[in-house]
């Protein structure tokens, strides 16, 4: 493990994109087969299967370390990683291993068939033979949560500097179902297979957030414009008879929206769409909740089917008669995708994402500000010659979402933040009023600068009322304007709401806590814009 | 009552009538060290170590004050005052207090580790001790500094073979001294900002010999600082200052590297684990040779390490300073 410890430990110090691909590239060059390949998995967000629950973790390296647990407990509160804070607790190594990466996994693995007393026998030896890095990577392989700074794309940009095949081709090769015990780096990555997997999906293209005036884009003639659908991004795949679907984070998700199989008959083979699979019912979206209830369950139930049916809402085609046409224009591929949905009706299956026909910025701005209205976000600004590119690239597709709703709200707890946040107050909870009292309605983490993180922690230490593990109660001081994409009434919640993607926006010291917002108005937002 | 307790305007000796580390304007003040937090302006009466004595002035400007020898005793109301190494920074002390047979330790800030440059830490029996926190989690664990070094000296000498110059963020009192002494002067040049050549010269002055080094200004070339270090202090680093010296990697030596996410969020090219304190281990090494029964504990994860002596046995309590309200991670002196 130590050659990818040593990977982990110069990406870890260095925020420049050239000097990460260099080291990736050269570890690529230097690893064994297996462990390229599951350095590949991991950096794509193949995880191996979880062995060993945190719980367990936790208990038995404050046993090791000779912490009582509520210490072990602490320290990790203040730490905000779990990986990072047993490794550092642990007492140090007695000897020392070199066995490599893929031996820790598959090590890791076999813990599958072992009881618990077991378990924690193996993980002490292994903790026992790992220096601090290895330590902390082998936890992460543990845990899950591998963040090194590297994004799927910088890894396949490595791989590429490494193999000297192209970076698109790479990309390809690397989606689907594929995991490193079902196949080698060979296989995967370095040989050409005419019959490539027949499931595999193309890498989506992302838009970028809209930030200057939309006059900076030319002449409203150039664009394709459509409504910013608030579904998920799928993949519908036809190929020899059998239907895939994929989701935007490159999960093949067929199973869970047999609503979609029936397009193995209805659409021609040799067909890939890329769409929004969206709530809809009687002609119209339903709002996003109901779809992500739906996710979240293991099996996809009568009721759950009747509550929240799917169509998908499709706006590109990628493929046609087995062909990639990602390289044709926008305009060409959007009539190829009228052309085949109208000589291949799916009975309300497949929905055709309209176009937002309007000559001007004027008109669009108008139409921008009533998206609320049919459940869109705003609006997507598509360049009519552009090809369908892979990944988050600036110019060609734009997203201009709607202002988001926002409300002035007091802060009543603060628990200490994760990662870059570690030992800083960063994840509050936030109230409105209802008569004399404070209603709880919301969290958010994100949003402030690192000075206002710096600050608002110093006041946190300085005003906390009661501590309830890592949350602490304040008294209730500071306004902040929070954001959010939506609402809707909630059961779950005390004050009757949920939002969608509620950040700060603002902190509001101008605003004396007796002017927050009132549990009236976030229900009068809820009347407009609710479900 | 205890021989010393925590007063809003500092940590009081009653019988003796004197303030320790006061952090509001007192009669007689005794100073564990230069710190800005423990020595404030406007006391009407010092005391401190002799080696402590030049910094302080060169602080506070003219005021009046007295020093001692380590080890000495100082009768003030008949209660025996003595001053020994905390090990911290040069000059920096424990304050030990005995009235009527008891005996108490405010230890200041305080390091177990012998730097080289700082008197060297020397445990003190006493019944009571005033113990800092700041880094009062186990997780806290610090390297032997030469292997610490050895890191700094590897990154700076990398640094100079790509033709960059090495900045490294250090509090200009102490670290940035400790730096120089213990960093391999052969490697280059090493280059300081004015804040820190300040307390050079305050230093040299008192006899200390340190390493050469030289001020950064306008008048030096671009070209003369390639492949030397520079030693400026965080909110040097942190501005247009280091503009000048590119192309650069700049570094943070402090303890709070230790932790991965406070590494990350100061967006430094390398983080050095280097800290005045004493960790986790060297926290409650330090209580045990005092062999004390009671202990406060101030400054840091006060709470957290109360909990975990009082479950070691000890009395212990948590005392607030006027400093607690800061930012964790902005208490590294």
């Amino acid at each position: 493990m130590r050659l990818f410890a040593r990977l982990f430990t110069t990406l870890d110090q260095t925020t420049k994109t050239n000097t990460k691909v260099a080291a990736l590239a050269q570890y690529f060059a230097e690893a064994e087969d297996k462990d390229r390949l599951w350095t590949v998995a991991i950096l794509s967000r193949r995880r191996p299967k979880r062995t060993v629950n945190t719980t367990m973790l936790r208990t038995w390296a404050a046993e090791l370390s000779g912490l009582p647990l509520w210490l072990f407990e602490e320290t990790y509160h203040v730490v905000g990683d779990l990986a990072e804070t047993i490794a550092r607790i642990l007492p140090e190594p007695e000897r020392k291993s070199n066995q490599p990466l893929s031996y820790w996994i598959e090590y890791l693995q076999n813990l599958r068939d072992l009881d618990e007393a077991q378990r924690k026998e193996k993980v002490a030896d292994a903790w026992a033979q790992l220096d601090y890095t290895e330590r902390f990577v082998f936890n992460k392989l543990i845990t899950g949560g591998f963040r090194m700074g590297v994004s799927q794309k910088l890894m396949t940009r490595a791989l590429s500097k490494y193999t000297e095949i192209e970076e698109n081709t790479l990309a390809h090769r690397l989606m689907g179902d594929w995991t490193p015990d079902s196949t080698t780096f060979e296989k995967l990555i370095l040989i050409a297979d005419p019959n490539e997997d027949i499931s595999k999906p193309y890498p989506f293209y992302l838009a970028y957030p809209l930030e200057e005036a939309p006059e900076e884009l030319g002449a409203v003639s150039e664009w394709q414009i459509e409504q910013k659908w608030d579904g998920i991004r799928g993949q519908v795949i036809v190929r020899d008879d059998e239907v895939f679907v994929w989701s935007r984070g490159e999960e093949l998700v067929t199973p869970k929206f047999p609503e979609f199989h029936p397009l193995a008959e209805q659409l021609p083979n040799g067909t890939v769409l890329d769409g929004e699979i969206m709530p809809y019912q009687d002609e119209q979206p339903l709002p996003f909740n109901l779809l992500q209830t739906r996710i979240g369950r293991k099996n996809v139930t009568k009721a759950i089917l009747k509550k929240a049916p799917v169509v998908l809402i499709a706006y590109d085609l990628l493929e046609y008669e087995g062909e990639d046409i990602r390289e044709k224009p926008m305009a060409e591929r959007r009539q190829r995708l009228e052309d085949l949905l109208e000589d291949n009706p799916t009975e309300g299956i497949v929905l055709l994402s309209e176009l937002v026909e309007e000559n001007t910025w004027e008109g669009l701005k108008e139409e921008r500000e009533n998206s609320r209205a049919h459940f869109s976000e705003g609006l997507m600004l598509k360049r009519r010659d552009s090809v369908y590119r892979s990944g988050r690239k600036r110019g060609d597709w734009w997203k201009w979402k709607v202002d988001p709703l926002t409300i002035d709200a007091v802060m009543l707890y603060a628990q200490r933040g994760h990662g870059r946040r570690a030992n800083l107050f960063s994840d509050f909870t936030f109230a409105v009023w209802d008569g004399e009292q404070l209603v709880p309605f919301t969290k958010a983490y994100s949003g402030l600068t690192d000075e206002e993180f710096n600050e608002i922690t110093a006041w946190v230490r300085r005003n906390t009322k009661e501590r309830f593990g890592p949350v602490r109660s304040v008294n209730p001081h500071h306004v902040f304007e929070i954001a959010f994409e939506g609402i809707q009434r909630s059961k779950r919640h005390k004050s009757g709401v949920a939002l969608r993607f509620p950040r700060i926006s603002r902190w509001r010291k101008d605003k004396p806590v007796e002017e927050a917002n009132t549990l009236e108005d976030l229900q009068g937002l809820l009347e407009v814009y609710g479900a | 009552m205890a021989l010393l307790e925590f007063t809003n305007k500092g940590i009081y000796c009653a019988p003796a009538d004197v303030y320790i580390d006061p952090w509001k304007k007192v009669k007689r003040a005794l100073i564990t060290h230069g710190h800005a937090d423990h020595s404030r302006w406007g006391h009407s009466y010092y005391l401190c170590t002799k080696s402590a004595r030049p910094v302080i002035r060169h602080r506070l400007g003219p005021i009046n004050i007295e020093t001692v020898d380590y080890g000495e005793t100082r009768t003030i109301n008949g209660v025996k005052f003595s001053f020994h190494p905390a090990g911290h920074i040069l000059g920096s002390a424990q304050i030990r207090a005995e009235y009527k047979g008891e005996v108490w330790v405010a230890s200041g800030d305080y390091k177990i580790e012998d730097d080289g440059l700082a008197e060297a830490f020397v445990p003190i029996k006493c019944h009571g001790f005033i113990t800092e926190s700041t880094f009062g989690l186990p997780v806290y664990k610090w390297q032997p500094q030469e292997e610490v070094f050895d890191e700094i000296n590897q990154w700076w000498r990398e640094n100079k073979a790509q033709g960059k110059v090495s900045i490294i963020s250090a509090y200009s009192l102490g670290k940035a001294q400790r730096i120089m002494q213990n960093i391999d002067p052969g490697i280059g040049r090493i280059f300081t900002h004015g804040a820190v050549e300040n307390i050079n010269e305050v230093i040299r002055k008192q006899g200390v010999p340190l390493v050469e080094t030289t001020r950064v200004h306008s008048k030096i070339k671009k070209d003369e600082y390639k492949g030397g270090l520079v030693i400026a202090p965080p909110s040097a680093t942190g501005g247009n200052w280091i503009r000048k010296f590119r192309p650069y990697s700049v570094a943070i030596a402090s303890g709070w590297m230790g932790l991965r996410g406070t590494r990350r969020r100061r967006n430094a090219d390398r983080g050095f684990v280097l800290s005045d304190h004493a960790d986790w281990e060297g926290l409650n090494q330090a209580i045990k040779d005092t062999g004390c029964e009671k202990v406060i504990v101030t400054h840091g994860y006060t709470e957290v390490f109360t909990k975990w002596l009082r479950e070691q046995g000890y009395e212990a309590y948590a005392e607030k300073t006027q400093f607690e309200t800061e930012t964790p991670e902005d208490t590294d002196e």
